[in-house]
């Protein structure tokens, strides 16, 4: 709102100096974006800066895919689902079942059709798990405290220590490797005769989660642009009371949001534990933080916000990593500490907060 | 003297004063009660954990804010005296540097942190501590060189506080509560001999010298916490809870005191560290910063009672009882059951966090106000209808002055 109030008052930007200041003020995200992907090429050479850049992409989509769940539950309702982090767990655990378990042979078969059934019914049984537990926890746990947060972090905390311990009961206390499917192991080489990138190495399942996360990413921007139901999400984010007195319930589109955000840190979960290729209960509670900060950064609510946040996390975690890797998590945090001092709303605030 | 020792502010209930009297027995005389050496250590932290947990109320219960990064200035305080006996070798002006660090580096954390939540939204603020939290916990685990990592540093204390120190020459009588019970149940006829075989030997150690040391702290910090909750300053802080929006226009700089609450709770939180380190002496990033520590603060606190002060003491002595004899309990269930499939899995020892899981999210449902002010409830109860007829409002009235209201806030 007051974005385009600035526009609205604002004469046409004159001069590099205030074309590229009012860059930075409306349009945030993309400033940001430019500067964190264009200084680490000063500091290392472009093909490593390449490489860096898809897993950080790659990563960043995944953490997209875990967060926009909880950001659209904050937005729409104002609950913070802190065991939002446990469903991450549980889709990773339940995605790992059918891919090692269940269907090990079709993945480790090497064809393409086989493993595309293996990765797509490890997918979906993730996001049904997630997804129906989510329907569960939504309507025993979180529907008894709307409107008081207090109680919410609470209550989310205390059913994510629940599900974690179920975890355990079921799978047992130790950790399961995931081998990622044969298809997708290795790295794709650039050919060496590309001027300046040629010799480039990106790993098949960082370049797979990219595809897959833009397609999440585009998909979930359909159904909020232009389906009826994504009409009545934005609206709610905007203002909860108003869609309810227009008589639309409110609390069903809700539920249907917190199932769809709980399938989907599932998926994100399934998809995290064949990159990291191992799983434990707690990896939940690790990605959370990331989450956290990407929602934060994102502001609360903004799917966009959400998006941009997850790829700037994801880059900084690379590139960090790759220069001073004791500083890696710092950098993170360090990122959203200094976005709160510059902007306190975050990136692409939504109105209401 | 009562009245000027609880600041006014008494348990209100019978079955919590008995509870508390109870407590403060147990650890006053601890180590002349409980032979075994884990019954020492639980007692220990019990009284830690007090100091810990009833700081935390000071932010939860009485002005609903929400910090994950308790367990981060426990771990500072931890850490600076671990980290400066390592460097300096073991002397009391050791730890006098240590306990001084850890203080400026609490002040100095939580007053960032303070100004960041200034800029934010409450809600941020749990957000923001949690991310804050887990980065200084990576940081511990990344500069092993300075913090031992993962491995963690051992402490090694002053003679006076160690295990070889010997305060007086002679042995003490101790009469052990355990042994006695037991017997009491299991062969009554023969209560002389059940009371000598209770009677035990109990070596004056600088271990029992820190026990002493951690029990009067506890006691002091409770007592000073209290009365800082009943002056003027508490006073605020509720006003705060209640209704912020109000408290500001009333002209308090709600800002500021929530800021001092946080500065306030960090301090004391690295104080109870530094004894940690000094008790338990050995820290790592698992028993000072992790995030499971930091839920069982959380747990602790409310099943206790958030906002009664008390309820850190009910609390915090529930859970680590729990911690250390419930897994004892669950095995002994898991015993009857074992060889059913699921059933097995669910009260196997390992399980009891669990349960324990399960009962916080009951009580935040069922008793939001934990145990002390359930007991509180129950205890009005009592006393309206033994009163009934004018007596019953004024009483209400007392108790909506004093009392949280069950407001909830958006």
């Amino acid at each position: 709102m007051s974005a385009q109030d600035d526009i609205l008052d604002q004469e046409t930007p004159q001069g590099f100096r205030q074309r590229f200041a009012d860059f930075r003020e409306n349009r945030p995200h993309l400033f940001l974006l430019a500067v964190m992907v264009l200084v680490p090429l000063f500091f290392m050479n472009p093909v490593t800066w390449l490489s860096l850049t898809i897993s950080g992409l790659a990563m960043g989509l995944m953490l997209f895919i875990m967060a926009s769940g909880m950001t659209l539950t904050f937005g729409l309702m104002g609950v913070l689902n802190l065991g939002h982090g446990a469903f991450i767990s549980l889709g990773a655990f339940a995605g790992a079942t059918v891919v090692v378990f269940w269907m090990g042979g079709h993945a480790g078969s090497g064809t393409l059709g086989m493993t595309l059934i293996a990765l797509l019914a490890a997918f979906i049984f993730a996001m049904a798990v997630a997804g129906s537990l989510g329907l569960l926890f939504e309507r025993f746990v979180i529907r008894p405290v709307y409107g008081d947060h207090l109680k919410q972090i609470l209550v989310t905390v205390g059913g994510a220590i629940i599900i974690m311990e179920m975890i355990h009961v079921i799978w047992g206390p130790n950790e399961i490797p995931v081998p990622r499917p044969d298809l997708l192991r290795g790295a794709m080489i650039l050919d060496d005769t590309v001027p300046l990138i040629g010799g480039v190495a990106v790993e098949t399942y960082r370049l797979a989660a990219v595809l897959l996360g833009l397609a999440v990413y585009a998909a979930m921007v359909w159904v909020i642009e232009r389906t009826k139901a994504g009409i009545l999400i934005r609206a709610g984010v905007e203002n909860t009371e108003m869609v309810e007195v227009l008589g639309y319930r409110i609390k069903l589109l809700f539920l249907g949001v917190f199932v769809a955000g709980s399938a989907l840190a599932g998926l994100g979960g399934a998809m995290w534990s064949m990159y990291q290729e191992i799983i434990t209960a707690h990896m939940g509670e690790t990605l959370m933080i990331s989450v956290i900060v990407v929602i934060i950064l994102g502001g609360l609510g903004s799917i966009k916000g959400c998006f941009y946040g997850a790829i700037l996390v994801g880059l900084i975690n690379l590139y960090i990593g790759y220069l001073a890797p004791t500083f890696a998590a710092i950098a993170t945090v360090g990122l959203m500490v200094g976005i709160l001092m510059w902007r306190p709303q975050g990136l692409i605030p939504v109105i209401k907060v | 003297m009562l009245n000027a020792i609880l600041s006014g502010d008494y348990p209100r209930s019978r079955v919590l004063t008995a509870v508390l009297l109870v407590i403060l027995i147990c650890l006053a005389l601890g180590p002349f009660l409980f032979p075994s050496t884990r019954a020492f250590t639980t007692l220990g932290m019990i009284c830690i954990f007090i100091v810990v947990v009833a700081s935390y109320d000071v932010m939860l219960g009485y002005t609903h804010i929400v910090s994950f990064a308790h367990t981060m200035f426990f771990g500072i305080g931890a850490y600076a005296v671990a980290m400066v006996i390592a460097s300096m070798g073991s002397s009391f002006g050791a730890i006098g540097l240590g306990v001084l660090a850890a203080v400026l580096a609490a002040t100095a954390l939580a007053l960032l942190l303070g100004l960041l939540s200034l800029r934010v939204k409450a809600i941020f603020f749990a957000l923001v501590t949690l991310a804050v939290a887990f980065a200084f916990m990576t940081l511990v685990n990344q500069l092993y060189t300075v913090t031992g990592g993962e491995d963690g540093l051992r402490v090694r204390v002053p003679r006076e506080i160690g295990p070889a120190f010997r305060l007086i020459e002679n042995d003490l009588y101790g009469f052990s509560i355990t042994t006695f019970l037991g017997g009491l149940f299991t062969q009554p006829w023969n209560l002389g001999e059940v009371i000598r075989e209770s009677v035990y030997s109990v070596r004056v150690t600088g271990r029992v010298v820190m026990y002493y040391v951690c029990f009067f702290f506890g006691l002091t910090m409770f007592l000073l916490m209290l009365r800082m909750m009943n002056s003027p300053f508490g006073r605020v802080l509720q006003a705060i809870r209640e209704n912020e929006f109000r408290a500001e226009a009333l002209g308090y700089k709600t800002v500021y005191y929530r800021t001092a609450t946080v500065v306030l709770a960090a301090v004391l939180t690295a104080l109870a560290g530094v004894l940690f380190a000094l008790f338990n002496r050995y820290v790592n990033p698992e028993n000072t910063l992790d995030f499971e520590l930091m839920v069982f603060i959380l747990l602790m606190c409310v099943i206790g009672g958030m906002g009664t002060m008390y309820g850190a003491v009910v609390g915090a002595a529930l859970f680590l009882l729990a911690e250390n004899y419930l897994q004892d309990l669950l095995a002994v269930l898991g015993g009857y059951v074992e060889g059913v499939p699921l059933v097995s899995g669910l009260v196997g020892p390992e399980r009891w966090l669990l349960w324990f899981g399960v009962l916080f999210v009951l009580s935040v449902y069922f008793f939001p106000k934990g145990i002390v002010g359930q007991l509180r409830l129950w205890a009005d109860e009592r006393r309206r209808r033994a009163a009934g007829g004018d007596e019953d409002q004024s009483d209400r009235l007392q108790q909506g002055a004093t009392q949280p209201a069950e407001q909830p806030k958006g």
